[in-house]
């Protein structure tokens, strides 16, 4: 959501705004205007100041004082120390919830990361239908995800869904896709990947167009074939926004929502994630803030660690 | 489109065009084009054919399921039926109203802020832009429910912003990307432009309005689109912050409609799906070079 493609370049340098210095003596004069910009900028920029106080310095702030108090929003709110943490760790749902986002996050990566890089490599050798393939592959990251997930439960329906019609046509033993527990992890990544791939694909093949034709000059003048030119030329030359986005993609990928929360619920342990989990203990069952903001700190520490990988990285680009 | 565009002398990719100059490799390059053609259709096309075409079928020809690529026949009874029945109408008006105010409240307190940081440069200016930018780096997942608990009881007012549009437009318009791309679009405004402006007696906000305003009409756009279709898709704020059904936005009303106990008819259903769709993909057929060029903009350089 708002992780994406966060600014990391430098702000260009900016002339000193063409100001003429005010003449000797007038420094009066000189300060209240300076003044008077300043309460100007602030008036300014005070909308936005109280928007992402309220929203986002705030929230921060109260989410970790929260994650030690006791607070359902009826009785007022109690310091109790490490309890919710202990509790956590006490659920058994806590354990499972990790382990189903790390698979996710795993079995996201293998496919949201391979499947785009592929097509984009390949779509950068065609010559014909560029706007075509650009506009399909990116068509579903415009769907509101809720879409894209309710489309696909109607295609996962086991009896009359149209991937199973499609595996009986073809002779192929059928699935129970989101009903097994045994299936539903993958049926989850697989109509994550198509929703968000066009993004990624899309990104890599602007890098991809990026490298100097040279490059692959020279190394077809050293007899390289295509593959010795993708393994020596494309991929090193790719390796910074590989990088990126594989950062970029942990991030967005470990907060997993809709996807388990509209095809399998918050219940079924075979697909509760961290973000359904939290869903869970603050707004379905518990109605336990406390417990519910602990386990948004632990995952802020978790992701923390990616955001600051990314940081460093995009900051050493510079 | 490109029509067999050969690449420009000097850009080359992987493969040259002298490879392909050669017939068997000709042949190739045909097969894997039809191949990624066909697949490209099949994989991201036909799923939004089938929800349109799907939609036109009787619930029992529905049901029928011998997939046939035209619809036997052409009922618009579940478009129609979503749209008044389900309410899909109502849903409908309320995510157009809460994209067009999210989108108003967005600039306007984004185009100030990013304005005063660029062009007035006030003393901690600085500071303040780092901490807007820092937010870039929480995820939304972490302050869920901190948040949730402010916007249910505004610290200082104790006012209630639950199912209130401005608990979607508030919040919307802490956005960090927007003030880090329309202060760097800022700076490169030349300062006598404005200096000329402030002569001619213009006060800051008319400055604003009539001189780097018309100017920023290219980043204005891409911020814009950004901002309708972000509030468009979102589906778990509204979620949490909208629980009147009545002010649901779309996405949220088919969630509930999906999993409430009243039993919807497949054929709506999915006709209610295809609404919720239509204005983004008209969105994007329109505007494809902004989105697809910003989005690749930000790779290349990135």
């Amino acid at each position: 959501m708002a992780t994406s493609l966060a600014p990391h370049r430098s702000r260009p340098p900016t002339a000193r705004n063409g100001r003429r210095t005010a003449p000797r003596g007038a420094r009066n004069a000189r300060l209240r205007r300076r003044l008077a910009d300043n309460a100007m900028a602030y008036t300014f920029m005070a909308a936005g100041i109280l928007c992402f106080a309220l929203f986002s310095w705030y929230p921060l702030v109260r989410g970790i004082v929260l994650s030690f108090q006791q607070d359902n929003l009826i009785t007022s709110p109690q310091w109790v120390g490490l309890t919710n943490y202990r509790h956590l760790f006490a659920d058994p749902l806590f354990l499972t919830a990790w382990k189903n986002t790390a698979e996710f996050t795993g079995l996201a990566l293998l496919l949201g990361y391979a499947v785009p890089f592929a097509v984009a490599v390949l779509l950068n050798e065609l010559r014909h239908f560029k706007a075509y393939f650009r506009v399909a592959v990116y068509l579903p990251v415009m769907l509101p995800p809720i879409v894209s997930v309710m489309l696909w439960q109607f295609f996962y329906d086991p009896g009359g869904g149209l991937f199973n019609t499609a595996l009986r046509g073809a002779g192929l033993p059928t699935s129970q896709w989101i009903q097994s527990p045994h299936t539903a992890m993958i049926s989850l990544v697989l109509v994550s990947t198509w929703a968000n791939m066009g993004g990624a694909t899309l990104m890599y093949l602007a890098a991809l167009q990026s490298i100097p034709g040279e490059l692959f000059e020279a190394a077809e003048l050293d007899g390289a074939g295509v593959w010795a030119r993708l393994r020596h030329v494309t991929i090193p030359q790719m390796r910074f926004i590989m990088l990126v986005l594989l950062l970029l993609q942990i991030i967005s990928t470990m907060q997993v929502f809709v996807e388990p929360f509209q095809l399998t619920g918050f219940t079924d342990p075979s697909t509760i994630t961290v973000m359904t989990l939290i869903y869970r203990y603050a707004f379905a069952v518990n109605n336990d803030f406390g417990l519910a903001a602990s386990m948004s700190v632990l995952l802020f520490v978790v992701l923390g660690v990616f955001a600051a990988l990314y940081l460093r990285l995009t900051r050493e680009a510079d | 489109m490109a029509r067999s565009a050969p690449t420009a002398p000097g850009t080359r990719s992987l493969i040259s065009d002298q490879d392909l100059r050669r017939p068997r490799h000709r042949v190739a390059y045909f097969a894997v084009l039809t191949a990624t053609v066909l697949l490209f259709a099949a994989a991201f096309l036909f799923p939004l054919y089938w929800m349109a075409t799907s939609a036109l079928e009787t619930p029992r020809q529905f049901a029928a399921q011998t997939p046939t690529l035209l619809p036997r026949s052409v009922h618009t009874d579940a478009y129609r039926d979503a749209w008044t029945q389900l309410d899909i109408a109502h849903f409908f008006l309320n995510t157009v109203y809460y994209a067009a105010g999210g989108w108003f409240v967005q600039i306007a307190v984004d185009v100030s802020a990013a304005y005063a940081l660029s062009k007035l440069r006030p003393v901690l200016g600085g500071a303040v832009f780092a901490g807007m930018l820092a937010s870039l780096m929480l995820p939304a997942a972490a302050l869920l429910v901190p948040a949730y608990l402010t916007v249910s009881d505004l610290p200082v007012l104790h006012v209630s912003l639950l199912n209130s549009p401005w608990g979607l437009w508030l919040p919307g318009a802490a956005n960090a990307f927007n003030i880090y791309v329309l202060r760097r679009f800022f700076d490169q405004i030349p300062g006598e432009l404005l200096d000329a402006a402030a002569i001619d007696g213009a006060s800051r906000l008319q400055t604003l309005l009539r001189v780097v305003l018309p100017l920023s009409r290219p980043v204005l756009a891409v911020i814009s689109i950004f901002a309708v279709v972000g509030m468009w898709k979102d589906f778990l704020w509204p979620l949490l912050v909208l629980q009147d059904p009545d002010k649901q936005t779309l996405s949220v009303a088919l969630h509930r409609l999906s999993t409430s106990t009243q039993q919807v008819p497949p054929t709506e259903m999915i006709a209610g799906l295809a609404i919720a769709a239509m204005p983004m993909i008209v969105l994007f057929l329109f505007f494809q070079r902004h989105i697809l060029g910003g989005l690749s903009a930000g790779a290349v350089k990135g």
